[in-house]
C-alpha cells in the first residue's frame, strides 16, 4: 500500500515535471521575437560546429525556439503513446496510423481554400490555399481513424489477415494522399511549399501556430494518459481482468487510437508521414529493453524521444537540406542500439559478458572444489600442497588447461602456486570459498535424498549445477529442514562451520620443507 | 474518356505496360505473402532497400541493374537478419522488431540520398516515395534495321505503325520495362516450375519438411525475388505504393477465388485493370500516375469486397436478412401458428 503510493506520488512527480517543462517552453515560444535569422537555414555556413551548437542551444533564433519545442512535444506525445503500442504489439498499427494520414493532410490542406458565405453557398479559390494547421489535423486525424476503422472492418467481414489488412491499408490511403499531393503540386498558387514537407519533415517548417496545437495535444495526451494510467495499463496487459472488473476495453482501444492519431499528426511536420511511427515505435521500445515498470518505462521513453527529437533538430540545423524525421529516427535508432547491446539488464553484450563470467565462475569454483577433493582423499591438511598433476587426474583434463586455471584462481587469490607453478596451495579465503562449495553441493545432495526421495546415485548431476547458485539463505533453509547435516548419501562428511573457518598456518610461517622456501 | 490514348499514344502505352508489368510481378509473389502472412514483411523490405539502393548508386554513379539488383539483395538480406536478432535476441516482440529495422533504414537511405544528391540523376526523395514512372518512357531503345528486316517488319500489322516505326529505326521499348518484362517472366517461371514446393511450404509446413523439401531454402529464395521485383518496381513506383501492388492484387483475388490458379487469373486480371484505370484516372485529376494506379486497384478491390459471392459485404447483409427470417420462423412454429 505505502508503495503503491510513493509510486503514486512519483508518478505524479514526474507529470508535475513534464507539465513544467511544457509551461517554460510555452513560455519562451510567446518571447518576443529578436534580430536572430527567421529561418534555420539563413544561418551562416562559415561558423564553425562549436558556435553553430552554441547558437542552437541558446534558442534565440525564434525559428530554433520552434523547432526545439516542437520537437520536445512530440517526444513527450509519441513516448507516452509509444509504450502502449509496443506493449499492446500493435506497432504495425501505428505504422498503418501514420501512413493513412496522408489523404487528410492534402484534403485539409485543399479545405483551406474553400470559403463558406452561407450554409450552402460555398466556393473554392485556389488563391486562398494557406498552410492552416487546425484544418490539417482535423482531415488528418479523421483519415487516421478511417484508416484503423477500416482495418477493423476488413478484419472482421472478410478472410483476410491482419497483416494483409494492415498493408492494404497502409498503402491505398497513401496512393490517395500521394494523388492529391501531385495534384495540389501542380495547382496555380504560391502558397503550397509547406505541404512537400509533409513526406519527411522539416522541423524549421513549425510556426507559431503549429507550436500552440501541438502544446494543447500533448498537454490532452500526457493530462488522458496520467488520468487513465490504470486502465490502460489493466488493458495492456492482463484482458481477462479488464473484462473481470467490467472495464470498456473497446472503447479503452478506440480512445488510445485516437490520441495515437492525435500524436502522430502533431509529430507530422516535424518527422514526416513517412517515419513518424518510428518516434512511436523506437523509443518506447528502448524504453521497454531498459525497465520492467511501466511508470518508468514512459519516463525513460519519453526522455528519449525529446532526446532524439532535439538532436534530429540540431542535425537538421546544421545541414537543412537534410530532412529532419530520418535525423531523428537515426538518433531514436542509435539510442536503441545502445540499449540492445548495453542495457543493464537485456542487453545482447551484457547478457553475454554476464554469461562468459558466471561461466568463468563456475569453473574456478569447480577447480577450487577438485582442488578440495584432493586434499581430501588425501585426508591432507588444508594447508598442504597439491600437485598440477593430481589435480589434472582428479579433473580429467590436460596439465595446460588445468595449469591455466591455477593461476586465473591466482588472480583472485584462491591461491597460490610454488615450484615454478606445479604445486598448488588453498590462501584461507580459496579454502572457504571450497568448503562452502563443496557443502553447498552434499548438503544438495542430502537434501534431494531425504526430502524429495531421490536415489542417492541420481542427485550427484543436479546438485553439480546448483552448487554454484545456493545462496546464504536457502543454504539456512536446508539447514533447517535436514535434521543431520554431518554426512552426505554417499558417506562423505559434508564440511561444517569449523572445517570452513579452520585456523590456517600462512604458507610463509611454515617451516622449511613447505612452499615457497623450497 | 480515351484522352491518354489518342493524345499521346506512345507515352501511355509504355506507362501502362510498366504499370501492369509490375503489378503482375508483384501481385504474383504477393499471393505467397499473404498466404504465408508475410506482407509485412514485404513491407519492410520495400523500405528497407533503400540505402541498398542508395550505397549502390554512390558506389557506382549509375542506375545500372547490377549494382542496384546487389544493393537491393544485401539490403533486403541486412532487414531480415536484423528483425530475426532483435526479435529472437530480446525481449522486443516482431512487430517492433520490424517497425525499428525498416525505420531506421529507411532514415539512412533517405539521409544517403539527401547527402549524395546531384542534378544529374533522378534518385531523388520524391522518387522515393512515389517513383516516376511517367519518366519512363523517355528513354527508348531503337534499333536501325536493315531493308529485309525492315519489309518483314512492315508486314507485321501491329508494329507497322507510328509508334514502333520511324522510317527504319524500330523502337523495342524503354530500358525499365524490358527489364521488368524478364523479371516478371522470371517470376512467373519460377512459380510455375516450383509450384509444388511453394504451395506446399505455404500451407502445410510439417508435409513439406516429410516431402524433404527445405522450407528455410524455399523462404530465403521467395525473400529474394521479392527484393529483385522491388528494385526493379522501385524507380517507377517508389517504395510505399509498392506495398499495394504486392497485397492488394493477392488480396482481391482471396475474396473472389479459393484455389491457387483461378487466383493468379484474378491477380493478372487485377494487375491490367488498374493499370489501364490509373492511367485514365491520373489524366483526368493531373496527378501520379503510379498513385492513380494504386488508387484504381484500390476501387477493384472494394467492389469485390462489395460484391464477392462468398464474403461480400452485399452477401453479409442479404444473408442477415435471411437469418432474421428463419428465427422468425422458428418462433412462429414454436408457437403453434
Amino acid at each position: 500500500m505505502n508503495q503503491q503510493r510513493k509510486t503514486l506520488a512519483k508518478r505524479g512527480l514526474g507529470a508535475v515535471h513534464a507539465l513544467g517543462l511544457l509551461a517554460v517552453f510555452s513560455l519562451l515560444a510567446v518571447e518576443p521575437e529578436s534580430a536572430w535569422a527567421a529561418k534555420i537555414g539563413d544561418v551562416a555556413e562559415e561558423t564553425s560546429l562549436g558556435q553553430q551548437a552554441l547558437r542552437f542551444f541558446s534558442f534565440r533564433d525564434p525559428s530554433v525556439r520552434y523547432a526545439v519545442i516542437g520537437s520536445v512535444l512530440l517526444g513527450i506525445s509519441c513516448g507516452l503513446l509509444g509504450c502502449f503500442i509496443v506493449v499492446r504489439k500493435m506497432a504495425l498499427v501505428g505504422d498503418t496510423l501514420s501512413h493513412a494520414v496522408l489523404p487528410g493532410v492534402a484534403v485539409g490542406f485543399l479545405f483551406s481554400g474553400v470559403s463558406a458565405s452561407g450554409l450552402f453557398d460555398w466556393s473554392f479559390d485556389v488563391a486562398n490555399i494557406t498552410k492552416n494547421p487546425a484544418l490539417i489535423f482535423c482531415g488528418a486525424v479523421v483519415a487516421g481513424v478511417a484508416g484503423t476503422f477500416l482495418v477493423n472492418t476488413l478484419k472482421q467481414t472478410t478472410k483476410i489477415k491482419e497483416d494483409s489488412a494492415l498493408g492494404l491499408t497502409l498503402a491505398s490511403f497513401f496512393a490517395v494522399g500521394i494523388c492529391l499531393l501531385t495534384m495540389i503540386q501542380d495547382l496555380p498558387t504560391g502558397n503550397k511549399s509547406g505541404i512537400d514537407k509533409f513526406m519527411f519533415g522539416q522541423a524549421a517548417a513549425i510556426d507559431e501556430d503549429d507550436i500552440r496545437l501541438m502544446l494543447a495535444v500533448t498537454l490532452l495526451i500526457v493530462a488522458v494518459v496520467f488520468v487513465f494510467y490504470k486502465e490502460l495499463l489493466v488493458t495492456s496487459f492482463d484482458a481477462g481482468f479488464a473484462r473481470s472488473i467490467a472495464l470498456p476495453s473497446e472503447w479503452i482501444h478506440h480512445g488510445l487510437m485516437l490520441l495515437v492519431a492525435f500524436a502522430v499528426v502533431i509529430a507530422l511536420q516535424a518527422v514526416g508521414v513517412v517515419l513518424v511511427s518510428a518516434m512511436l515505435i523506437t523509443p518506447a521500445a528502448t524504453a521497454y529493453l531498459l525497465t520492467d515498470r511501466m511508470h518508468r518505462m514512459l519516463l525513460l521513453a519519453v526522455g528519449f524521444g525529446v532526446g532524439s527529437g532535439v538532436l534530429g533538430a540540431f542535425i537538421s540545423f546544421l545541414k537543412p537540406n537534410i530532412p529532419t524525421g530520418p535525423c531523428m529516427v537515426l538518433g531514436a535508432s542509435a539510442l536503441f542500439a545502445v540499449a540492445f547491446f548495453g542495457g543493464p539488464r537485456h542487453g545482447v553484450l551484457t547478457r553475454w559478458w554476464r554469461h562468459l563470467s558466471r561461466s568463468k565462475r563456475v569453473q574456478r569454483e569447480n577447480t577450487l572444489k577438485a582442488l578440495f577433493q584432493v586434499l581430501e582423499r588425501r585426508d591432507a591438511e588444508p594447508e598442504d600442497s597439491v600437485s598440477l598433476k593430481e589435480l589434472a587426474e582428479r579433473r580429467r583434463e590436460t596439465p595446460d588447461e588445468v595449469s591455466g586455471q591455477a593461476s586465473a584462481l591466482k588472480q583472485h587469490g584462491f591461491v597460490t602456486l610454488h615450484e615454478e607453478g606445479k604445486k598448488i596451495l588453498f590462501t584461507p579465503s580459496g579454502w572457504q570459498l571450497a568448503c562452502t562449495i563443496v557443502r553447498n553441493h552434499r548438503l544438495w545432495e542430502l537434501y534431494l535424498t531425504n526430502a524429495a526421495n531421490i536415489a542417492a546415485d541420481h542427485v550427484h548431476d543436479d546438485a553439480e549445477k546448483i552448487e554454484h547458485l545456493l545462496g546464504d539463505d536457502v543454504v539456512r533453509e536446508l539447514e533447517r529442514m535436514l535434521d543431520d547435516t554431518t554426512r552426505d548419501p554417499h558417506g562423505r562428511a559434508i564440511p561444517g562451520f569449523a572445517d570452513i573457518h579452520k585456523p590456517f598456518t600462512p604458507a610463509a610461517a611454515r617451516p622449511s620443507g613447505y612452499g615457497r622456501n623450497l | 474518356m480515351v484522352e491518354p490514348w489518342t493524345e499521346n499514344l506512345p507515352t501511355t502505352f509504355w506507362i501502362v505496360l510498366m504499370g501492369f508489368l509490375i503489378t503482375a510481378a508483384c501481385g504474383l509473389i504477393g499471393n505467397y505473402l499473404i498466404l504465408r502472412r508475410m506482407a509485412l514483411v514485404g513491407d519492410a523490405i520495400s523500405h528497407s532497400v533503400l540505402p541498398g539502393l542508395a550505397i549502390a548508386f554512390l558506389l557506382s554513379h549509375s542506375l545500372n541493374t547490377l549494382p542496384m539488383f546487389i544493393g537491393a539483395l544485401g539490403a533486403g538480406i541486412v532487414t531480415t537478419v536484423m528483425i530475426e536478432l532483435i526479435h529472437k535476441k530480446t525481449r522486443v516482440k516482431q512487430d517492433s522488431a520490424i517497425g525499428i529495422t525498416f525505420s531506421t533504414l529507411f532514415a539512412i537511405g533517405v539521409i544517403l540520398i539527401s547527402l549524395g544528391q546531384t542534378d544529374a540523376v533522378h534518385l531523388d526523395a520524391e522518387c522515393v516515395l512515389y517513383g516516376e514512372i511517367a519518366f519512363v518512357p523517355l528513354d527508348l531503345v531503337k534499333t536501325e534495321l536493315g531493308p529485309n528486316a525492315l519489309s518483314v517488319v512492315k508486314n507485321i500489322p501491329g508494329l507497322n505503325s507510328e509508334m514502333f516505326l520511324n522510317g527504319n529505326l524500330l523502337t523495342i521499348a524503354p530500358p525499365p520495362v524490358i527489364r521488368m518484362a524478364v523479371v516478371t517472366g522470371i517470376t512467373l517461371l519460377l512459380i510455375v516450375v516450383f509450384y509444388k514446393e511453394l504451395l506446399v511450404t505455404s500451407f502445410d509446413s510439417g508435409l513439406s519438411s516429410s516431402l524433404g523439401i527445405n522450407s528455410t531454402v524455399v523462404h530465403y529464395a521467395l525473400m529474394g525475388m521479392l527484393s529483385v521485383i522491388i528494385v526493379s518496381a522501385f524507380e517507377a513506383v517508389g517504395a510505399i505504393l509498392v506495398i499495394a501492388m504486392l497485397i492488394l492484387p493477392g488480396a482481391t483475388a482471396s475474396l473472389l477465388a479459393h484455389r491457387l490458379p483461378p487466383m493468379f487469373g484474378i491477380t493478372v486480371v487485377h494487375a491490367l485493370l488498374s493499370a489501364v484505370g490509373g492511367i485514365h484516372l491520373a489524366t483526368w485529376l493531373n496527378c501520379s500516375p503510379a498513385g492513380a494506379m494504386v488508387v484504381a486497384g484500390s476501387a477493384l478491390f472494394a467492389l469485390a469486397w462489395m460484391f464477392s459471392p462468398s464474403q461480400g459485404l452485399l452477401q453479409r447483409w442479404l444473408g442477415r436478412e435471411l437469418d432474421e427470417l428463419d428465427e422468425e420462423d422458428i418462433e412462429r412454429l414454436a408457437k403453434g401458428v
